[in-house]
């Protein structure tokens, strides 16, 4: 179908709560590559994981979309059935979730566990499942892995767990692995670990990452290419020298500003983004960041910006540049 | 393990004495005693009949040689029913109550946790709501009303089935419906709550996320989960059932643990009482000791203190 | 300079004054604040949305007027009998009130027809569910008082205190709860009965020494379960982090009790509350069917229900009719406690 692992475009996905619809996704494209790396960074409620849970057939209940297309390594995930999508989970696409301390069932063994998604979609034997369980935590880096498949998850740490939580997400070789902020419940220095070990794996295995965090830091030393999202919206898509170096939408500006840096002078200044999200139960008609943004425009109060585009890969929704563009053809 | 249910089994003796004392002075304090409602005794042959169950002793007195002879498993002879011990009362008793209410709890259990999950995987739509409104409706009506419709309907008007004794099967079907109503809607709604519970835990997501069936996943994953709040009511529900509901036994005419004590607390007859009272107690603490190890075999999470 | 590719296409919309920067209050103007709204507001308005909550709310209070209000303005009363009158099918006349009619006296109906002894069965109905009421409701706080005060105090001291006084509640809850309503029943007849002989205690009399006797039943052996879950709701709260922040604020132990402890666990107290009326009434309607109830001719739904039992097979409305109130009263408190729980169990949001 495309040359693409994945390939988003227009997404669009709503809540229907009782409080009304909460618009989640508000046109979301996006594509990734085999192998490849892509960090999808905003703050919570962005749309980030909806977006991820979505491509999976994950999306919790009230939550329908609206429309755009899903296609992931050669499936239109819009017409997938249940059936369909069960054979995909785990095998083609898997996912580690945000909190490792809660995403294990706490009654069986993480041995177990493993073994499920072996069980689910190869053929191997019993003996077969227990010698891959062994191998898969050796290669997440767990010592002791026969010792350990015997053990419960309340027995293991936090970072234990996120790696058990990668194990069985690697179990079956997926050609995508989705990562939702999988490092944010865990000590900074289990982080780094597990942030090494991914890339390790993805060196190892070959399989595209898809990157779900706020954390711009975590996103610099790993990702090819970095959606910027905020509202249910990309604000600002590039590869990630663009996104640091010549960022193009307030908003990501405002992100960079806000988080610190080595090489700052001694009294240089943190600045936060000042404000609060926007509620998506009543999106604003113009641009989602315009209450919040410092340069912001007549127009941004009135109407969403075009997209705007910086060469091959490097856009952003930002009337900012509609306006350099006007006003002589900035150079890109 | 092995040494929680010794120090369990040590709290348990205590206790067990604790309310036998409790019960003993309650009992001998009320008003009235054994021998008064009987018609036509003399002073002097109720004197004769307190001697001779030793209730002339002082009060303390009785209280140690009953202790005594019940550490001994002599618990006495009952003070009404002429030449029977309370022991081979219990031992005649007891199992007529436990087998209905036994099948009462086992079917609580089988219809109440599937109703349960059905009712919580429906969640808001039209299943759901039947189920929860007639669990509702069934925690709602008390039991004689129960019995008394069942038996109106059944037995009376439809003649379907008997309403006396316990004779044949059919004899079972209404004691055991009339016992197991009001325990299956509890579990019903007991388990659609803990299991909506679970349902939204994370891990279910991640099973989901692995390719796990729905329906898979609401057996290996959500179920045992889900299922330990049942447990843990199933210890003292299984422990008051299996004794016998005087109720139920009253209408139906069974002759059952449940009767017997209600009829040894109006007679005051003494040692069938305090053997009864200490029997329950007993059957009940045992019950907890068994939740608590079931709950650990089922959740490993559980440490036993 | 390079070309830009399609700059008419927005120029025909767009003049330059849309450029020019936005206000701070203009800015504002877009942020639509969802209004905030305290717990209590929030609870009530999802209460509110709760269609069987307020239907059994509703149904409630109808029965509270019914049976409080109804029978100030009933024509019969609870202990008066009808000579003739006895049995009589819902709406039927006797042979007397019949003559009566005939000689053209109104004659009120017995909407619910009569009992063996010729009372109107429609304000014994109506006094049966205003004893069961007060049973439960009275019940319900004396339980509420007794079990949070254990309970809390129990939470507050910890250490062998806390031991002690759960061991407590676990022996009243091992001890057949029936063993002690019947002793207690009995053991409390005479010294009632004198105490309402005394001057000044002449209500004992007029609630009847029964009525008074349940009272102290479950306020001796109920309020277990009540202390257990304050004890334990205490608990989890001590431990919580805004307990600790509120403390490291320098909160005095009376403000943290007052705005912490007490908020959080008001919920639930109402909610166990609302649920316990329902078990009382149950209880009660037991103990009439022992014939341990309130004092006859004082009638409950429980009393009402037993008594027609023996009567079943020939008129079987006179157990249906109490026994469906009761079942209506039971069920209503149920839903009513649930939809208080969704609404106001801060645990339950969303």
């Amino acid at each position: 179908m495309s040359e693409y692992l994945v390939s988003i475009e227009h997404e669009r996905l709503s809540f229907f709560t009782p409080a009304g619809e909460v618009k989640a996704l508000n046109d979301v494209s996006f594509y990734i590559s085999e192998g490849e790396v892509l960090g999808i960074v905003g703050e919570s409620g962005s749309g980030k994981s909806v977006t991820a849970y979505s491509l999976m057939g994950l999306t919790a209940h009230p939550g329908k979309l609206l429309g755009g297309t899903l296609d992931f390594n050669g499936h239109r995930v819009n017409d997938m059935t249940e059936k369909e999508f069960r054979k995909m989970r785990g095998n083609e696409v898997s996912i580690i979730f945000q909190d490792p301390m809660t995403s294990l069932n706490p009654v069986y063994t993480i041995g177990n566990q493993i073994r499920e998604a072996l069980k689910l979609h190869t053929d191997k034997n019993k003996a077969e499942r227990q010698a891959r369980a062994i191998e898969l935590l050796e290669l997440v880096g767990i010592n002791e892995p026969e010792k350990r498949l015997k053990q419960y998850p309340h027995e293991l740490s936090g970072g234990m767990r996120q790696r058990v939580m990668i194990a069985i997400a690697l179990a079956c070789e997926p050609k995508l692995l989705i990562a939702d902020e999988p490092t944010t419940a865990l000590d900074v220095t289990i982080q780094a670990q597990i942030l090494e070990l991914m890339m390790e794996l993805k060196d190892k295995l070959g399989m595209a990452i898809m990157m779900i965090t706020h954390d711009l830091g975590v996103v610099a030393s790993m990702c090819d290419h970095i959606a910027v999202m905020y509202a249910g919206n990309i604000v600002e898509y590039g590869t990630t020298d663009d996104i640091f170096y010549n960022p193009k939408h307030e908003y990501t500006k405002g992100l960079l500003r806000s988080i610190p840096r080595m090489d700052s002078r001694e009294h240089e200044r943190l600045v936060p983004i000042e404000g609060t999200p926007v509620d998506l139960l009543n999106p604003p008609k113009g641009c989602p960041f315009a209450s919040r943004c410092d340069n912001c425009m007549q127009i941004c109060l009135r109407e969403k910006a075009p997209v705007t585009h910086f060469g091959d890969i490097h856009y952003t929704s930002c009337w900012m540049n509609q306006k350099a563009e006007l006003e002589g053809g900035e150079e890109k | 393990m092995f040494k929680y249910i010794l120090k369990r089994l040590g709290i348990a003796v205590v206790t067990i004495w604790l309310i036998a004392t409790l019960t003993f002075f309650l009992m001998n304090m009320v008003p009235g005693g054994p021998f008064l409602s009987e018609k036509a005794v003399s002073p002097a042959a109720m004197a004769a009949l307190e001697a001779k169950y030793g209730l002339d002793k002082p009060l303390l007195q009785q209280y140690v040689t009953y202790i005594g002879d019940a550490l001994h498993g002599d618990f006495g002879d009952s003070l009404k029913q002429r030449g029977r011990t309370v022991t081979s009362i219990i031992a005649t008793k007891f199992p007529v109550s436990a087998r209905i209410g036994g099948l009462a709890v086992l079917a609580a259990f089988c219809i109440g946790v599937p109703l349960g999950c059905i009712s919580a995987m429906n969640r808001g739509k039209l299943g759901d709501s039947i189920i929860i409104v007639i669990a509702t409706c069934g925690i709602a009506v008390p039991s004689f009303v129960i019995c008394t419709v069942l038996m109106y309907t059944f037995g009376v008007r439809l003649g379907w089935l008997p309403t006396l004794g316990l004779g044949s099967w059919k004899h079972y079907i209404m004691p055991v419906t009339a016992l197991a109503f009001y325990p299956t809607a509890y579990i019903t709604r007991l388990m659609r709550s803990s299991m909506l519970d679970v349902l939204g835990q994370d891990y279910m997501r991640t099973a989901r996320a692995k390719g796990v069936s729905q329906f898979a996943s609401l057996f290996k994953h959500a179920l045992r989960n889900a299922i330990l709040p049942v447990v843990t009511y199933l210890g003292p529900l299984l422990a008051y059932t299996v004794t016998g509901s005087f109720i139920v036994e009253k209408i139906f005419t069974i002759p059952g643990l449940g009767g017997e004590f209600i009829g040894s607390i109006t007679n005051r007859d003494y040692t069938v009482i305090m053997g009864t009272t200490i029997f329950l107690a007993t059957l009940m603490i045992l019950m907890n000791v068994v939740v608590d190890i079931v709950y650990k075999l089922v959740d490993p999470r559980i440490k036993l203190k | 300079m390079k070309e830009n590719p399609n700059p008419l296409s927005f120029q025909a919309r767009i003049n330059p004054d849309d450029f020019l920067p936005a206000s701070n209050e203009e800015k504002q103007s877009l942020v639509i604040m969802r209004e905030s709204v305290s717990f209590w507001k929030d609870g009530v308005r999802r209460f509110r949305k709760n269609k069987v909550a307020m239907v059994s709310l509703a149904v409630v209070i109808l029965i509270m007027i019914f049976s409080f209000v109804v029978p100030f303005f009933y024509p019969y009363t609870y202990e008066q009998q009808i000579r003739g009158s006895e049995h009589l099918a819902p709406m039927q006349y006797s042979e007397q009130e019949q003559e009566l009619r005939a000689s053209g006296e109104h004659v009120f109906p017995h909407i619910l027809g009569t009992d063996k002894l010729g009372r109107d069965y429609a304000i014994r109905v109506m006094m049966g569910s205003r004893i069961s009421l007060i049973v439960g409701l009275v019940a319900a706080v004396i339980i509420l008082v007794i079990g949070s005060a254990f309970g809390s105090i129990a939470a507050f001291f910890g250490g062998w205190v806390d031991i002690l006084m759960m061991r407590v509640v676990d022996i009243i809850y091992t001890i057949p709860d029936i063993l002690l309503i019947v002793l207690l029943s009995f053991a409390l007849k005479a010294p009632l009965e004198a105490l309402g002989m005394m001057p000044g205690f002449k209500w004992i009399q007029l609630l009847g020494r029964n009525l008074i006797s349940i009272f102290i039943v479950f306020a001796l052996l109920y309020w277990g379960g009540m202390a257990r879950m304050v004890r334990s709701q205490i608990l989890t709260l001590k431990e919580s982090e805004y307990v600790t922040a509120a403390r490291a604020l320098g909160a005095g132990t009376a403000r943290i009790i007052k705005k912490h402890l007490l908020t959080n666990c008001i919920g639930t107290l109402i909610v166990t509350t609302t649920l316990q009326i329902p078990s009382s009434i149950f209880t009660e309607s037991f103990l009439s069917f022992l014939g341990l109830g309130v004092a006859v001719p004082m009638p409950s739904l429980g009393s009402l229900a037993s008594d027609a039992i023996n009567g079943i097979n020939t008129y079987p409305h006179l157990l249906f009719i109490p026994a469906a109130l009761i079942s209506l009263i039971i069920l209503s408190f149920n839903l009513l406690g649930d939809g208080l729980r969704d609404a106001f169990d801060p645990k339950m949001k969303n």
